[in-house]
């Protein structure tokens, strides 16, 4: 009846996941409980869980990523107290956790962290700059992102239910097959990742289709901000490749479900073919994460500058450039596969080229600043902190990406600093700046500048003090993944390294009361004008936060920086434009279709990971119905009256107008 | 793909300064139109990311069809006369899935419902095929389990058969909705995209067909 699924599934001698999942069980119910209570459930429910807005939809996709992160930062410092402590000694978490932990540290960051903090911006953000109403497809975007938050809760499932993979972020076989990894721990990894790669592709199919077919009139491809190139690159990434990584996790399960034979060591199974595929999907997966981030530095190196980006063309072939080149360097990663000199040779040097694009990139920033007026508030300290981060890690890469020295290099912590450098400071950091630089526009109101500026510079600090020892350890040997070691000299390096988790957390305990503080205090850090930064893209037109429809007429757009152009225009003039003719605007109405077909997605991977067949069955005709119902819709928008329109629009002029006197023009 | 929600600007997408009403249409036949090719388009980048997958499946039997463990190779399991039946069944749906989207535009119920039950038989007659094929291998030890090579080859048809499945379940949907709903413009698009999907399978097939039927049997 229940499959694989027994009380025994519960790891009660493990007093550590259970504590820690019973306190976030608890921390779960008592916001249940107060939103129940307070009667705000039928507003969380009409206002966000069922709303197919792109902005309130990225902005959930950003709250995923902030919980997890916390999740996976508490997995990081778990491991480097281990670390800090394992020398001759068993430390204080067994192996069998401790290998769960580091692949579940790597799982979240990047899949339920990275991802949707990138793809929660790119859904805010996007439309409001293209000077659309909302993505091309709003209810299949709501879908993806439900089924995102599916494979989240199924990895925090298995946390108290069953375990977790032992095998690493990537499940290598053999060791991830059935011979070597009987338990459960590698199937909850397969099914979350299969549902939410599903949603990722869906985000991925939408926002190629919003960027290419819903700009405002006039908003021609070499007039759009930066950002939205960068998306339209890291999105066709991820058509391009999310179907690799579905169909490489679908072999591993044929393997361990109805003993295929594609990665196994017998049966003329190829594991090295496994490496081959994952990383074809793997290393495009790095420029999905890190373009959007270059999209959202270009964006406030220039605002904060007060200058147009540097060499925006330059910067639109860098992107595309990158966007192609990243599909033709997968073997690095692999090296030591045996692929011969003159296979390696080549992708050695595809790897080294891709650092020209990206170099251009550093240099029109640079070129951005130069001369500029640079206001250091948060979200340029980021961008500032980025780039002498990015470069370093940028430089380890090029190293790596030589293959004699990668022979050497290889599964040391050498690798481990390097793209932690580069993820944490190119698209942490990146999608920090984002998250400071838009959450005025998002909610009307600024995040503490003094909490903002004191948890960068714990990040940054945190940051070297982690990572920089970690490149002095790989070159002494220390392979990645130890859970005990017996080599004296490397503990004072890792208690150093230690030292640099716990500045990152002070950095992001420091974000937490941000945040707290910034909502209390939300009165006083209040933007009326809806351009708290004087931005130049066409999101700082409207007021904060948008209303639901965006924009109250789309707006015509006659060259780069559309914004910019207006807000010149008007200065010099004194007066706004004339006022518009409001006309009735339709808007898709709210669908419940995402959330509950992720319901039925969680408990069918959940049975397909404890092989509880019938209920499989039942859960995926569940979702096919949903779908029919919701194909079976009379009406699929609803009409925003044009008096409701000019209300709103009106006193977002009537506060631009205030604004206007105390502007002056720029020359 | 839920085709029915399209948000898009009231002026459709950009072309340059033209504005809808310059091209002498009234704002929600603009609107409709353009959902039309946005639908359709997203539907197109969707059936990308589908043939990409199938890509990596085709990667994979490429280089798995020498390992075959000393097990059967394709020339001794493939029997050329039922592939040929499945495929010219597939092609044929092909076309009457045309017929059916035409039917459709000319709201002419009998030709549509006519040429979807067509397809829906010819359709369900080639994975009927398939898994007869399916389970005479199995039966004569040559599952998927005997070999890598075996593994691949059951993995890229058999993903081959479940796009299929998914096609006829959508088809009958399609069949159903047009009954209860009539020929809406947002139908019309899922008819659209429907026959979009039921030719890219046929194209795959026809890459099938050539990597693994043509040159399993090549001497």
């Amino acid at each position: 009846m229940w499959g694989k699924l027994s009380w025994a599934a519960i790891p009660l001698d493990e007093p550590l996941p259970l504590v820690s999942a019973a306190i976030v069980g608890l921390v779960l119910l008592g916001t249940f409980a107060w939103v129940v209570a307070k009667g705000h459930l039928p507003y969380l429910w009409k206002e966000w869980l069922t709303s197919v807005d792109h902005k309130k939809i990225g902005i959930m996709y950003i709250i995923l990523a902030l919980v997890m992160l916390l999740r996976g930062f508490s997995d990081a410092l778990l491991m480097r107290a281990q670390q800090a402590v394992a020398l001759n000694a068993p430390g204080f978490l067994p192996p069998d956790h401790y290998n769960q932990i580091f692949s579940a540290h790597g799982t979240l960051m990047i899949f339920f962290v990275a991802m949707p903090f990138v793809i929660g911006l790119m859904n805010f953000v996007v439309p409001l700059q293209l000077g659309g109403r909302d993505v091309a497809f709003p209810t299949l975007n709501s879908v993806g992102f439900w089924l995102t938050a599916t494979g989240a809760l199924l990895v925090n499932v298995s946390l108290v239910v069953g375990e977790f993979a032992r095998t690493g972020w990537l499940p290598y076989p053999p060791l991830s097959e059935l011979a070597y990894s009987p338990g459960v721990g590698v199937d909850y990894y397969l099914w979350s990742l299969q549902i939410s790669g599903v949603g990722t592709l869906l985000s991925g199919i939408n926002l190629v289709t919003t960027v290419l077919k819903v700009r405002a009139p006039g908003m021609t491809y070499l007039r759009m901000p930066m950002f939205c190139w960068t998306t339209l690159a890291s999105n066709l990434l991820i058509v391009a490749a999310f179907p690799i990584l579905t169909a490489t996790l679908a072999m591993l399960l044929l393997d361990r479900y109805l003993g295929f034979h594609f990665f196994t060591n017998d049966g003329g199974g190829n594991a090295m073919m496994f490496m081959n595929l994952i990383w074809a999907w793997g290393h495009p997966e790095v420029y999905i994460l890190i373009l959007p981030a270059f999209g959202i530095f270009s964006e406030v190196a220039s605002t904060f500058s007060s200058k147009p980006l540097f060499g925006y063309r330059s910067m639109v072939v860098a992107t595309m450039a990158i966007c192609i080149i990243s599909f033709m360097v997968w073997l690095h990663h692999f090296f030591t596969m045996g692929a011969g000199p003159n296979v390696n040779a080549i992708f050695g040097i595809a790897t080294m080229v891709i650092a020209v694009p990206t170099g251009v990139k550093i240099f029109n920033w640079l070129f951005t600043m130069y001369g500029g007026r640079i206001r250091f508030s948060p979200p340029m300290l980021w961008t500032i902190g980025f780039m002498v981060t990015f470069v370093i890690g940028g430089m380890t890469g090029v190293l790596l990406a030589v293959p004699p020295a990668d022979f050497v290099l290889h599964n040391s912590l050498f690798l481990v600093a390097h793209f932690h450098n580069v993820i944490i400071g190119g698209v942490l950091f990146g999608a920090f700046a984002g998250y400071e630089y838009w959450f005025p526009k998002a909610f009307g109101f600024k995040l503490h500048e003094g909490f903002g500026k004191a948890a960068f510079w714990f990040w940054m600090i945190g940051f070297y003090v982690a990572f920089m020892p970690l490149y002095v350890l790989g070159l002494m040997g220390m392979t990645r993944r130890m859970q005990h070691y017996n080599v004296p000299e490397w503990q004072p390096w890792l208690h150093l390294a230690a030292f640099g988790a716990v500045l990152i957390a002070i950095g992001i305990a420091l974000q937490v009361a941000q945040l707290v503080w910034s909502i209390r205090r939300r009165a006083e850090l209040r933007d009326l004008t809806g351009d708290p930064w004087n931005g130049r893209s066409l999101e700082w037109s409207m007021p904060s936060p948008p209303p639901m429809f965006n924009f109250a007429v789309l707006p015509d757009v006659e060259g780069e920086e559309a914004y910019w152009a207006i807000k010149q225009r008007a200065i010099e003039r004194q007066a706004l434009r004339p006022e518009p003719e409001y006309t009735d605007i339709h808007m898709p109405r709210n669908s419940p279709v995402g959330f509950i077909c992720a319901f039925f997605a969680t408990i069918m991977g959940f049975a397909l990971i404890w092989h509880i067949w019938w209920l499989v069955l039942v859960a995926l005709v569940c979702a096919y119905a949903t779908f029919v119902v919701f194909a079976w819709r009379d009406q699929h928008e609803e009409p925003v009256p044009a008096a409701t329109i000019a209300e709103i629009d009106r006193a977002n002029r009537s506060a631009r107008r205030d604004a206007l006197a105390n502007l002056q023009p720029v020359t | 793909m839920s085709a029915g929600e399209v948000a898009l600007p009231a002026h459709g997408p950009a072309r340059g300064h033209g504005h809808a009403h310059a091209a002498g249409l009234s704002e929600a036949e603009a609107h409709a139109s353009s959902q039309r090719i946005v639908v359709g388009y997203g539907f197109w980048i969707f059936l990308i990311s589908d043939i990409i997958l199938f890509a990596a499946f085709f990667a994979t039997y490429a280089v798995l069809t020498d390992s075959t463990d000393g097990g059967p190779v394709g020339r001794d399991l493939f029997d050329m006369t039922l592939v040929a039946i499945e495929t010219a069944c597939l092609l044929t749906s092909s076309l009457f899935c045309g017929i059916a989207g035409l039917g459709a535009q000319a709201r002419n119920s009998r030709m549509f419902h006519g040429a979807m039950a067509v397809t829906f038989v010819l359709g369900a007659a080639f994975l009927a095929i398939e898994l007869h094929e399916f389970a005479d291998m199995i039966e004569h030890g040559a599952g998927p389990s005997r070999s890598a090579f075996l593994s691949a080859f059951f993995a890229l048809i058999g993903c081959h058969g479940l796009h299929v499945f998914a096609g006829l379940l959508w088809l009958l949907t399609m069949m159903a909705q047009v009954v209860a709903k009539g020929y809406r413009e947002d139908i019309l698009r899922r008819i659209l995209c429907f026959n979009l999907f039921w030719h890219t399978l046929d194209i795959i097939w026809v890459g099938l067909f050539s990597l693994v039927y043509l040159v399993g049997m090549a001497p």
